[in-house]
């Protein structure tokens, strides 16, 4: 039996690189011994991806991307298909989950200077991941066609009319009307279903090579291929990803269906933050609900949009607040060149970097939770001061990452 | 010597070749695209829907907000009371365009009730910030909007107020009043809204 095996495995290598892409991607790729927590979170959102691909799937099969019928198609999934219930909240806590994973994935990279040489492009490539999951949320929050679907997509549709010139038209073009309707509805569901996922299915392939390619970062910030046995080549620092990591995953992945199916079971709605009760009235377009806020993960940014309220150089506050809003995710792009530091990992940072990274992520949870809220004159006013904190810890960092005190990094890595 | 040939070749003929097929390819790569990229703007029947609508106007109160659907927008049509309308002059140091000078109105609501008749307002009711439709609020001096609030609409996604004319206050993130589409009165209480022709 064994020896029929491994005929037909010579058989496949013969024809196709089975045998040598497992060893190079799984059971010969050497990752840093001391991955901790942390570790986690890029394989959880493989695992949240695969669950969006598949509930994704069989949600549109009873979905109709029809302004007139999307609303009660989403309630006869809930009522009437079964199991239609457990599907549909598979997928919407699926696109919050996805959020919380890639947003602790990231906070991951910032803290143990993962974005540093050699590694900047698998940085960018993770922004070009991180955008198109944005995509991927909006246009899938559309689908429901409830009060939060259209106004929320208004909100955003028209900072694209906002652009000088060719504003107008692009939005139209957008669109397919001149107004949010119908035709944007129909389109939005194509890019939700078709564009969109096979554009992440990709980058997150190449992401993968690409860090393959580098090998993994780790909480020390030091690269193990510095360092390798001068007999067999491998790091000595390095363990096999099969089995040690692999299992290391599954224990991770446990803890996170623990939860994820806790959220399912018992809150899908998340107290109004995973699915707003606003989405459940269906679209109106005459009347904006008298409070719109957008789903948690976009809210930091929805705040630094309505912060800024004056004009400035001669152009709107309006398209400053666009210009804030689209820097305030594009500017992560630029931290592997804005950082300065002598050492990659926080745990050789000096003070100046803790203390930033902190105000940093206490800015990032004021926004959020600022955004969720009516604007009043003091929440703008507090929205402005932690606009400008979450800004300054970018701008910067060039100059507190340099004069900083730093610790010597290890000659290896330690536990 | 028949070498010397070829690298002369690669440098002179076969280059420009090369260049001259990959730019037909890219003219070509572009033309295919264009049927694509047009079949994306508002289709024909869109284009269509677009015809003004009338409004009768005969059973409005004073104080009262009228919401009219068109093309897809709300456009509010508004009684003012003589009080609302006295307002209007207090406000002019704090909204940002009082005489309504930026073009978001036809030539004939360019005046300081931004209406054709001073009492009736017509103004399309979305937000000149991020295109929400903003609440109507006649109450003075509410505990959110501030005791000098004389009656306004207030938008509820970004925080933007305009006055009972649809003019924009200072400081907010909108830029410009709201905008007064072309309308006519067809007769004392038949108002057409999307045009201000007869013959249209």
């Amino acid at each position: 039996m064994g020896k029929r095996l491994e005929s037909m495995m010579e058989w496949i290598d013969a024809r196709f690189p089975l045998t040598s892409t497992w060893k190079a991607h799984l059971s010969e790729y050497y990752a840093p011994k001391n991955f901790n927590f942390w570790y986690y979170f890029g394989s959880l959102a493989m695992l949240v991806l695969v669950n969006q691909l598949l509930t994704g799937i069989f949600l549109t099969m009873n979905y109709k991307p029809d302004a007139s019928m999307a609303f009660a198609s989403v309630e006869y999934i809930m009522r009437d298909v079964d199991f239609g219930w457990l599907i549909r909240y598979m997928h919407s806590t699926g696109a919050s989950m996805f959020f919380v994973v890639v947003y602790l994935h990231m906070f991951r990279g910032m803290m143990y200077g993962s974005y540093r040489k050699p590694r900047e492009l698998l940085w960018l490539i993770g922004m070009g991941i991180f955008f198109v999951l944005m995509m991927l949320a909006f246009t899938g929050y559309i689908l429901p066609w409830g009060q939060m679907s259209y106004w929320g997509a208004q909100v955003i549709i028209s900072m694209v009319g906002a652009i000088p010139v060719i504003g107008q038209t692009l939005s139209n073009w957008i669109l397919g009307d001149f107004m949010l309707s119908d035709a944007a509805l129909n389109r939005f569901f194509a890019y939700h279903v078709v564009t969109l996922p096979v554009l992440l299915v990709t980058l997150v392939f190449v992401h993968i090579i690409a860090l393959h390619e580098v090998g993994s970062n780790n909480p020390d910030g030091i690269e193990i291929k510095a360092n390798k046995d001068p007999i067999t080549h491998i790091p000595v620092d390095g363990i096999p990803f099969h089995p040690y990591y692999s299992v290391k995953d599954i224990v991770g992945v446990v803890g996170f269906l623990i939860v994820f199916c806790g959220i399912i079971f018992f809150m899908p709605e998340m107290g109004g933050y995973f699915l707003e009760y606003n989405n459940f009235i269906p679209a109106n377009t005459l009347q904006t609900p008298d409070h719109i806020a957008p789903v948690w993960y976009f809210t930091p940014y929805y705040s630094m949009l309505r912060a800024v309220t004056v004009n400035f150089l001669w152009v709107d506050a309006k398209i400053w607040g666009i210009v804030l809003m689209g820097g305030s995710v594009a500017i992560f792009a630029l931290l592997p060149w804005l950082d300065r530091s002598p050492v990659k990992s926080i745990r050789y940072k000096g003070p100046y970097f803790k203390i930033a990274l902190t105000l940093f992520v206490i800015s990032v949870f004021v926004l959020g939770w600022l955004g969720t809220k009516s604007p009043t004159p003091l929440y703008t006013l507090l929205a402005q001061i932690f606009t400008v904190i979450y800004f300054a810890f970018f701008v910067l960092m060039p100059w507190y990452s340099k004069i900083d005190k730093t610790k010597p990094e290890p000659k290896r890595v330690t536990g | 010597m028949a070498d010397i040939d070829k690298k002369q070749e690669m440098n002179g003929r076969r280059r420009f070749l090369v260049a001259a097929t990959s730019i037909a390819g890219g003219i070509a790569g572009a033309a295919v695209a264009t049927p694509f990229v047009l079949s994306m703007m508002p289709s024909e029947r869109a284009k269509a829907a677009g015809a003004p609508v009338e409004v009768d106007i005969s059973k409005i109160e004073p104080g009262m907000l009228l919401l009219v659907e068109w093309r897809g927008k709300v456009v509010w049509v508004l009684d003012r009371t003589p009080e609302m309308l006295a307002n209007l002059k207090k406000l002019d140091s704090q909204v940002a365009d009082p005489k309504s000078e930026k073009p978001q109105q036809p030539p004939y609501c360019k005046n300081d009730t931004r209406s054709i008749k001073p009492a009736i307002l017509v103004v399309e009711g979305v937000c000149t910030h991020l295109g929400c439709s903003p609440v109507y609020r006649k109450d003075i001096a509410p505990a959110d909007l501030g005791a000098d609030w004389l009656g306004g609409f207030f938008c509820p996604c970004h925080g933007s107020k305009f006055d009972l004319a649809g003019r924009v206050y200072k400081s907010v993130p909108a830029p410009t009043n709201l905008v007064v589409p072309a309308h006519m009165y067809l007769s004392d209480t038949q108002l057409l809204i999307g045009s201000d022709k007869e013959s249209a």
